[in-house]
């Protein structure tokens, strides 16, 4: 008999508390994958935002800290510039990075900060119980758009990927989805490049945006927030690479 | 040099690895000079989008065991409270440097003391406390920085130094001799990356019933631990004062002048500086209220530090207060005439 899958060792063998449909679970494999393909669990520490993700430290085994409210990309520039031998990521929700932590994530990468960020996107507040986002769509109920997301009151959503883009410090900017088998192992390999990229030294801030599925939230059943991704939310927000690094260039 | 250049000296003296600052009036001296002299000793300077980012980058060099810093005057510290208080609930140790102006508000950018109570009531949410540091010269801004990290490293906490605009622009001469000097616990805790150990974990976030609670214990316990052995003061003729002065930094100095001038014209005068306003020296202040005294406070504010002054004294005997505030800045001749009144004012009764 051959193993031909086994768990990966950074990710704890450990009950989840996310819901069932949840894309935590997910994205905290890949994030553990990455860093055991990579060989780098024992110098990398890892920022956990405020959020459904507060508790990461309970399923990645890294060192970790878990910090105010949208503030992890400065406390990630504190880190990574002490400790430029070391590995530094934050993994944060749209809360807590497009809206209160819109300035932090913005100046970390037009500083140029080489660290790693990887973002959530599920289209709402999560833990507080299913507000409005920045990163909500046009339309989308939520528990503070009972009537619907109306751009008269509430603008538009927040394109982080596409804003980012456009500064020189970010370097490596990409969205992938989780809602399908193959976006998932292409979600794999964009997570792993943007760690892959502060181990190689490359001059800047890499961020992975990850649309991920919250059918508590969006009160769906979790294969109909699957579908949701593909039918609604890649609309808006559009798979893809936006920015590479390419040293030859 | 002034205070703020000196400051940022002893700063780099006493082991201070990294440097996070925002420009504001009237600190802007210790970011210039650490921008400047920080590249040299191989060390980190960032300059920061917000008071925000600047307290979050000390906290993140903090928790992977590093000696970090900011400075900042009155509207920055206020919002750096939130940061504040995680690094107290994270046990993180750092220095936070506040060169107090004017408030509230806005404010404007003359030395104040206003923020007395911001700085030794926590300031942020949460039960807690922050070491509070009040120099009053250039020489003890520039002594009291080695202080400060150690007391950071050996308590786990956050500490403050709060010197004013008068202080940070004043140019004394000065002279780099207090290091370091505590043992201190290593620091297995940091986030150094998980090699041959288990995963460290830095947090300030207990859910599970009864956690929070105990790591409020926890704190407390420290509390009293520092309440203990680190009150620092300073006193002057104060055994057969018939009024004693109470003030700290800048206006500390002038209360000086007023009292030796007082003396000269035969009035029984003394003084007492806390240099440690949290933990404060409600011992000291409670000996020395006998019943034949009056106790005077003077501070660059409308009465903080007055509270405790009563509490210390704990209506043993009377606490009147003379102040002023927005930037106005008590002078000796007003010192005095308030000595002078309580003096007339006790030989008729």
């Amino acid at each position: 008999m051959k193993i031909v899958f086994k768990r990966t060792k950074t990710y704890k063998d450990v009950p989840t508390h996310y819901c069932p449909g949840c894309g935590h679970g997910i994205a905290h494999r890949l994030v553990a994958e990455a860093i055991d393909e990579l060989g780098i669990r024992e110098r990398t520490i890892g920022i956990a935002p405020v959020g459904c993700a507060v508790l990461a430290y309970d399923y990645l085994d890294v060192d970790m800290v878990e910090v105010a409210h949208g503030r992890a990309p400065a406390v990630a520039t504190g880190m990574k510039r002490t400790n430029p031998d070391k590995i530094i990521f934050s993994y944060q929700g749209d809360g807590d990075l497009a809206a209160i932590g819109t300035a932090e994530i913005i100046h970390a990468a037009h500083r140029g900060e080489k660290i790693t960020v990887i973002f959530i996107n599920n289209a709402i507040f999560g833990m507080t119980g299913g507000q409005m986002a920045p990163t909500t769509i046009i339309g989308q109920i939520t528990a503070t758009t009972p009537q619907g997301r109306e751009v008269a009151a509430n603008g538009y959503p927040l394109q982080v990927c596409e804003l980012l883009s456009i500064l020189p410090g970010a370097i490596y900017i990409e969205r992938c989805g989780l809602h399908k088998p193959g976006q998932i192992r292409k979600a794999k390999q964009a997570v792993r490049h943007a760690f892959e990229l502060q181990v190689n030294d490359a001059p800047g801030l890499s961020l992975v945006e990850l649309l991920s599925p919250c059918p508590t939230g969006w009160r769906v059943s979790p294969p109909d927030a699957l579908k949701w991704i593909e039918d609604e939310m890649t609309k808006v927000f559009p798979l893809g690479c936006f920015k590479d690094y390419h040293p030859e260039e | 040099m002034c205070g703020n250049e000196a400051m940022a000296e002893a700063a780099i003296i006493a082991g201070c690895d990294a440097y996070f600052g925002y420009p504001i009036t009237p600190q802007n001296e210790v970011t210039a000079y650490m921008a400047r002299r920080m590249p040299e000793e191989r060390r980190v300077f960032v300059q920061c989008e917000s008071e925000l980012a600047a307290i979050n980058m000390v906290f993140g060099a903090a928790a992977t065991g590093k000696r970090a810093m900011t400075s900042s005057s009155s509207p920055g510290i206020s919002l750096m409270q939130e940061g504040i208080s995680y690094l107290a609930g994270a046990q993180l140790p750092s220095v936070i440097v506040n060169v107090m102006r004017g408030g509230p508000g806005l404010g404007n950018i003359a030395p104040s003391q206003g923020d007395y109570f911001q700085a030794t009531r926590g300031g942020g949410h949460g039960d807690y406390r922050t070491i509070t540091l009040a120099p009053s010269t250039v020489q003890e801004l520039a002594d009291i920085m080695p202080l400060a990290f150690d007391l950071a490293d050996a308590y786990r906490t956050p500490v403050v130094v709060l010197a004013d605009g008068i202080l940070g622009q004043m140019m004394e001469p000065v002279l780099f001799e207090k290091k370091p000097q505590r043992e201190l616990p290593a620091k297995d805790w940091a986030l150094t990356g998980a090699d041959g150990r288990e995963q460290n974990i830095v947090r300030s976030l207990w859910l599970k019933e009864g956690a929070l609670e105990e790591l409020n214990y926890e704190l407390q316990r420290k509390y009293k631990q520092i309440e203990e052995s680190e009150v620092l003061c300073e006193q002057y003729e104060v055994d057969d004062a018939e009024i004693i002065v109470v003030a700290y930094g800048v206006a500390a100095r002038i209360v000086r002048s007023a009292v030796d001038k007082a003396r000269q014209e035969g009035m029984k005068v003394g003084w007492i500086r806390p240099i440690t306003l949290w933990p404060f020296p409600y011992e000291k202040l409670n000996a020395a209220a006998e019943q034949f005294r009056v106790f005077l406070t003077v501070e660059m504010s409308l009465g903080q530090m007055v509270e405790d002054v009563k509490l210390a004294v704990a209506g043993k005997c009377p606490v009147v207060f003379y102040g002023r505030a927005g930037g106005g800045v008590p002078t000796v001749e007003q010192v005095l005439e308030q000595l002078t009144q309580l003096s007339t004012h006790r030989d008729k009764n």
